[in-house]
């Protein structure tokens, strides 16, 4: 009961309400479109870090997870015409099946090997989706956004609604699983891997659990992308750029605390809108790379991290 | 009924394909084979060999190969300057699993991008005479665009095969691989080693691209393509060995040129893939791993 009233949840529900007051005052529609892309790449940061920060597994294909919930979205759509929320639960089967998978057949082995089979899904995902005609194959795919948005005076306008919540419901569980068992079972994997064996962590189980969570989150991210953007084809669905923002959110904003890929997230999201519009999306996709580059060399603990040692440094 | 004529033609464009790949494979072969250095930024590295190679041959109509071999000797510094920031920021520290990984990805990363904003995503190509012209054996057909990229290519392994084998440098380079501790007691400082060995698998990288632009039209992010196809060769073929890579990328050419005959080329990229699961899935080691 303690934990209802924990500041964590009594920010969650600031930010909601917020959220919800910002969908009634504000009136330009390009707010809606940004916020929505960067809780996007939050979702994504943080479905990554599960993996990446909690676990040591670095995961390539961020984007592959991602296409598979937004193809997933376009395809029963089109078959069945199920509502949104279902195409969301779908699309986090598919590919957390799809991460369960992949982490099935290469996590027995070294870790590179996981990262290069991540790297190897998103282009084999991208091939099978361009040669699949139901879905537009590479000629791409329309869809029709649903007359019902509710109360909301747009479609946008539910939309950033819902990925509002499902962005703080992610990190929500991200946060359990920093601070519960299964948490401290993956940090111990993380730190070293034959000691956690030799503990009685039964690592390949927390390894696929671990993973299977990361890409149905991503799964997630993706299924509403289609009703967001109208227009999927495979090249801007499989998009690097996707991947790339997985990564380096995290490894700015720090990777060891659940609180790392939220802050790189809104940190790096942001100053990328800003960038967009101001400047060029090219300079801005740059950009993204080279921070990447310059933080995991030069400080590898992340803006987190940074602040934490700074705090406990000034405590001692 | 599988007509003959088509096999056939499929079976040799695919071991010329095949020997290409070797040297696209060739350098991670060594970086990742004998050093045990994650560089997936090498594919990318390849796509700077070859817009090299465009630059010089439309702007001074050099031959390709030329460019290749001119162009080594630079790549090679610069393979060498990235193992410098590589060992200092992450191997020394023990950091190279998640952030040097993260590292590499960001710098083909960077490098797809710049060529991206420079010279856009239109396909380029080079112009040479021999390019368009088709050697005939009987009823198979042997394009130059495919056979000169495959003797270069089959010339770099067998050069580099007996640099390995042969020279003191070259010995010590699998030593590092083996056994760090006796290399340092005979004297060998293994980190200037692994930077040298570094350097000659980013210069194999100049002439693979050379070669990747004889064969077709590139743009940025073909090199993402390389990725899957590299490390699925260097997986099967064992590692370190230099002989298992070659016939690992001769089996994985002519798996894909089937598949590309009889079931279009656009399934091609897919090969790849499922080789190195299958080959992770049944026998890591590779096919030629101690």
């Amino acid at each position: 009961m303690r934990n209802l009233v924990s500041p964590f949840w009594v920010s969650a529900v600031v930010v909601l309400a917020a959220g919800l007051a910002f969908t009634e005052l504000a009136a330009n529609e390009y707010y809606f479109t940004a916020a929505y892309l960067i809780l996007q790449a939050l979702i994504m940061a943080v479905a990554w870090n599960i993996l990446g920060g909690f676990t040591g597994y670095v995961n390539f294909g961020s984007a592959g997870f991602f296409a598979a919930g937004a193809y997933t979205s376009i395809a029963l759509d089109k078959a069945l015409g199920l509502p949104l929320p279902l195409l969301i639960v779908a699309g986090a089967l598919v590919s957390g099946l799809i991460g369960l998978g992949v982490g099935y057949l290469t996590l027995r082995l070294r870790g590179v090997y996981f990262a290069i089979a991540t790297l190897a899904l998103a282009i084999v995902l991208e091939t099978f989706v361009s040669n699949w005609t139901y879905v537009g194959g590479a000629r791409g795919a329309f869809i029709l956004t649903p007359e019902n948005h509710l109360w909301f005076s747009s479609y946008v306008h539910m939309l950033f609604m819902l990925m509002l919540i499902l962005a703080v419901a992610s990190v929500a569980i991200s946060r359990k699983l920093n601070f519960s068992r299964l948490g401290r079972g993956l940090a111990a994997i993380r730190d070293d891997e034959i000691a956690a064996e030799c503990a009685g962590v039964p690592t390949l189980r927390l390894k696929l659990v671990s993973t299977t969570i990361m890409g149905a989150m991503m799964g997630v991210a993706g299924a509403p992308y289609p009703f967001f953007v109208t227009y999927v084809e495979p090249i801007s669905a499989f998009n690097l750029f996707v991947a790339v923002n997985a990564i380096a959110m995290p490894m700015i904003g720090g990777t060891a605390h659940w609180l790392g890929p939220v802050v790189g997230a809104l940190l790096v999201g942001s100053l990328q809108e800003i960038i967009k519009v101001n400047i060029s999306s090219e300079i801005n996709i740059l950009l993204v790379g080279i921070m990447l580059v310059l933080f995991i060399s030069l400080a590898p603990q992340g803006i987190v991290g940074l602040v934490q040692k700074h705090l406990r440094k000034r405590s001692a | 009924m599988v007509s003959v004529d088509l096999l056939a033609n499929a079976i040799v464009a695919g071991l010329l394909l095949g020997g290409f790949y070797a040297a696209v494979a060739l350098g991670l072969a060594i970086v990742f084979g004998q050093l045990d250095i994650v560089n997936i930024a090498h594919p990318a590295l390849i796509i700077a060999g070859a817009y090299t190679a465009y630059i010089l041959n439309s702007r001074f109509g050099l031959d390709p190969v030329l460019v290749g071999v001119l162009a080594a000797p630079v790549f090679f510094l610069v393979g060498a300057g990235l193992y410098r920031v590589y060992y200092a920021a992450f191997e020394r520290t023990g950091q190279e699993s998640l952030s040097g990984l993260a590292f590499f990805f960001g710098i083909m990363f960077i490098i797809e991008v710049a060529l991206i904003l420079v010279y856009g995503v239109d396909y380029r190509l080079v112009q040479t005479g021999y390019l368009g012209e088709t050697l005939n054996l009987g009823f198979v057909g042997l394009p130059y665009r495919m056979l000169v990229p495959f003797a270069v290519a089959v010339t770099l392994t067998v050069a580099v095969y007996v640099y390995l084998a042969r020279t003191f440098t070259g010995r010590a380079i699998q030593a590092v691989a083996q056994d760090r501790l006796a290399l340092q007691l005979m004297g060998v400082d293994p980190i200037r080693i692994k930077q040298w060995a570094f350097g000659l698998g980013i210069a194999t990288a100049a002439v693979a691209g050379a070669l990747l632009i004889m064969i077709g039209p590139v743009e940025p992010s073909v090199g993402r393509q390389y990725i899957g196809r590299a490390f699925a060769i260097v997986v099967l073929g064992g590692m370190g060995s230099i002989s298992g890579m070659f016939v690992a990328a001769l089996i994985l050419g002519v798996i894909e040129s089937v598949v590309a005959t009889f079931y279009g080329p656009s399934w091609a990229p897919a090969v790849a893939f499922g080789v190195l699961l299958l080959t992770l899935a049944l026998r890591p080691a590779g096919l030629f791993g101690r």
